[in-house]
């Protein structure tokens, strides 16, 4: 087994809220990216995808809080650091963050450069302004954005080219990781097509060793992503390659989430997609069953009342159900037989 | 003409021009359509091609500088306001953003009633009212009972949009304009939204018109696709003409771009 670039044992965060409320939004979260991986997070809004993105580095502010778990980053574990060590010595330098309007971090009255050099200032108070500006530039060429682009304001940037140079930014310093939380959202899809292809870049070239990208759009994530984890309500309830997530799902919930995919490719007319009804069950009084029962069409009555365990199949592939593999398998052929 | 296939929405030339002499956009520029009454339609272009201008024009929220619109096979009149007010009973919109279609200010049952009271229902019984406010919401799966003197925002984004359709309902227009109506909403919502719209239009037999910058969503739903780049329709015709079998670049790029499950996606032309 190749060497793990983020490991995440058991991690537990919660938000407190004004009422004393503790939401639990990732519950005990297991995961592990090898070098030269990318791991993709899927689920609905409000399932806990941001919420594990912002977790992962290991930086809490309020209302969020660490509860338990543990997060070993390159050999080195976190997850008990207070947070002014984390944003000095693993921010920037081990993990880097791209949230979903990553463009508007760029301040508008002054240039790009300025921007870079804070960054480079903040971890390494004695370079120059000059060098900052030729490494800048050579780093700039190597991913492919122009490098006038240093000497412009953000205005003069189209909204893909300020999401591209910010990224280019946060990996400026060569963090192992890259955590990018619906990049590509906010862009239409030709630029979304250049941010995918500027963190492929990325990755190939070695500056960054893995990435963990978080989006609700199945098909980018098939796209970009060597395994895919489910998410939802707080806890991952399936974990499986790219491939397997999308064409042989296992669990209920993501067996709907892939009836929900939408692609210009022929076939698709004659699909009806899937709708999953019902809405995610509020995270303040959490079901004590299974979370996805009120809303699975195979629910049974023993799903109710005890915590389901993640089921572990082998071959890297886990879901969170009762229901054994053949027998979900079975259903899921009787139900396309029926739909034809 | 055969009876089957009704004009209900067409254009001629249809131009919009921001700005004069040197700061002048052309938005629109110079497209003709022929929307017929039962299809789909569909009218996709990325952001900065038109196609919301061209969605407030259908509207009569903005004037066409040059062009005519024809409404059933007539020229369009809104010239004045009670024109422009019977208009509107035909067509009706839901907007990108369900967040801000609302009056803050209003409940729900107003946003309600104001519907009924402009299909000519004002007055109405009051229980009346409410059966119909009720039999509307729960074709989207809410509860009036529970939102019965609340306001639009104590809804999810979700709940919102659905809220919009269940105006819809109650509206019966011949004509909707469904501009972006599922791009802030996630991926398994669209799938009810779209559930929806589809079972509205059989339901009181109304045109959609769906103004999206999602091929696959275009492709998915319509019966007949036009892809617009700045300001002109490149392409149209029928979905699987227009998506299976394109002709023009722009429309080839298009959907090059989109991420895709059972091809490759070729990450090399951009």
């Amino acid at each position: 087994m190749s060497n793990a670039i983020l490991e995440v044992r058991e991690l537990t965060t919660k938000y407190i809220t004004r009422f004393r409320e503790d939401i639990y939004a990732v519950d005990h979260v297991s995961l592990r990216v090898e070098e030269g991986k990318s791991l993709g997070i899927a689920g609905e809004s409000g399932c806990g995808k941001s919420t594990l993105a912002l977790s992962l580095m290991g930086y809490y502010f309020p209302p969020l809080y660490y509860t338990s778990g543990e997060i070993i980053i390159d050999g080195r574990n976190i997850s008990g650091m207070n947070s002014d060590d984390v944003r000095k010595s693993i921010l920037g330098n081990e993990i880097a963050y791209i949230p979903q309007a990553a463009m508007n971090a760029l301040n508008p009255t002054q240039k790009v450069i300025r921007f870079i050099e804070d960054v480079i200032e903040a971890h390494d108070p004695s370079v120059t302004k000059k060098e900052v500006y030729n490494l800048a530039k050579g780093f700039f060429e190597a991913v492919g954005l122009p490098a006038d682009v240093l000497q412009k304001y953000p205005v003069e940037l189209s909204g893909g080219m300020k999401q591209r140079t910010v990224i280019a930014i946060s990996v400026i310093l060569s963090p192992q990781i890259l955590i990018a939380d619906e990049p590509s959202s906010a862009l239409d899809v030709t630029s979304q097509k250049m941010v995918i292809k500027m963190l492929r870049n990325l990755m190939d070239k070695g500056y960054i060793k893995a990435m963990i990208f978080i989006t609700h759009e199945l098909p980018l994530l098939y796209n970009v992503t060597d395994d895919i984890m489910v998410m939802y309500a707080g806890q991952i309830v399936e974990k499986a390659s790219a491939r397997e997530a999308v064409f042989d799902p296992l669990h209920p919930y993501s067996k709907g989430l892939m009836g929900s995919i939408i692609v210009p490719e022929e076939g698709l007319r004659d699909v009806k997609l899937t709708a999953i009804p019902g809405v995610p069950p509020n995270l303040k009084k959490p079901p004590s069953g299974c979370r996805f029962a009120e809303r699975c069409k195979y629910v049974r009555p023993e799903c109710k009342g005890t915590s389901v365990p993640l089921r572990d199949v082998g071959n890297g592939r886990a879901y969170r159900c009762i229901i054994p593999e053949t027998e979900l398998r079975e259903m899921y052929a009787r139900e396309a037989r029926k739909n034809v | 003409m055969s009876d089957e296939k009704k004009l209900c929405l067409s254009g001629k030339g249809v131009t919009k021009v921001f700005g004069v002499g040197r700061r002048k956009t052309v938005a629109v520029d110079h497209v003709d359509f022929n929307f017929y009454e039962g299809e789909i339609i569909s009218i996709v272009g990325e952001s900065g091609s038109g196609k919301t201008t061209l969605a407030k024009m259908l509207l009569g929220l903005i004037n066409e500088t040059e062009g005519d619109i024809y409404f059933q096979g007539e020229k369009r009149d809104i010239g004045s306001h009670r024109k422009k007010k019977k208009y509107w009973k035909s067509i009706q919109a839901i907007f990108q953003d369900p967040f801000s279609a609302y009056n803050t200010f209003n409940k729900i049952d107003t946003v309600l009633l104001d519907c009924i009271r402009m299909r000519g229902g004002g007055r109405l019984p009051h229980e009346q009212k409410v059966a119909m406010m009720t039999e509307a919401c729960s074709f989207v799966n809410l509860k009036f009972a529970e939102l019965t003197n609340k306001y639009p925002f104590e809804l999810s984004g979700g709940q919102q949009q659905r809220l919009m359709i269940a105006r819809i309902f109650l509206l019966k227009p011949k004509i909707l304009l469904a501009d972006e109506p599922t791009s802030m909403i996630d991926a398994c919502s669209r799938a009810t939204i779209l559930d929806m719209l589809m079972q509205l239009r059989d339901e009181i037999g109304m045109t959609p018109i769906f103004i999206t910058h999602d091929i696959g969503l275009a492709y998915y739903v319509s019966d007949s696709v036009y892809i617009m780049e700045h300001g002109r329709f490149v392409e149209s015709g029928s979905a699987d003409e227009v998506i299976l079998r394109p002709k023009e670049p722009y429309t080839k790029r298009l959907l090059n771009d989109v991420p895709k499950i059972y091809e490759e996606w070729d990450l090399s032309t951009v």
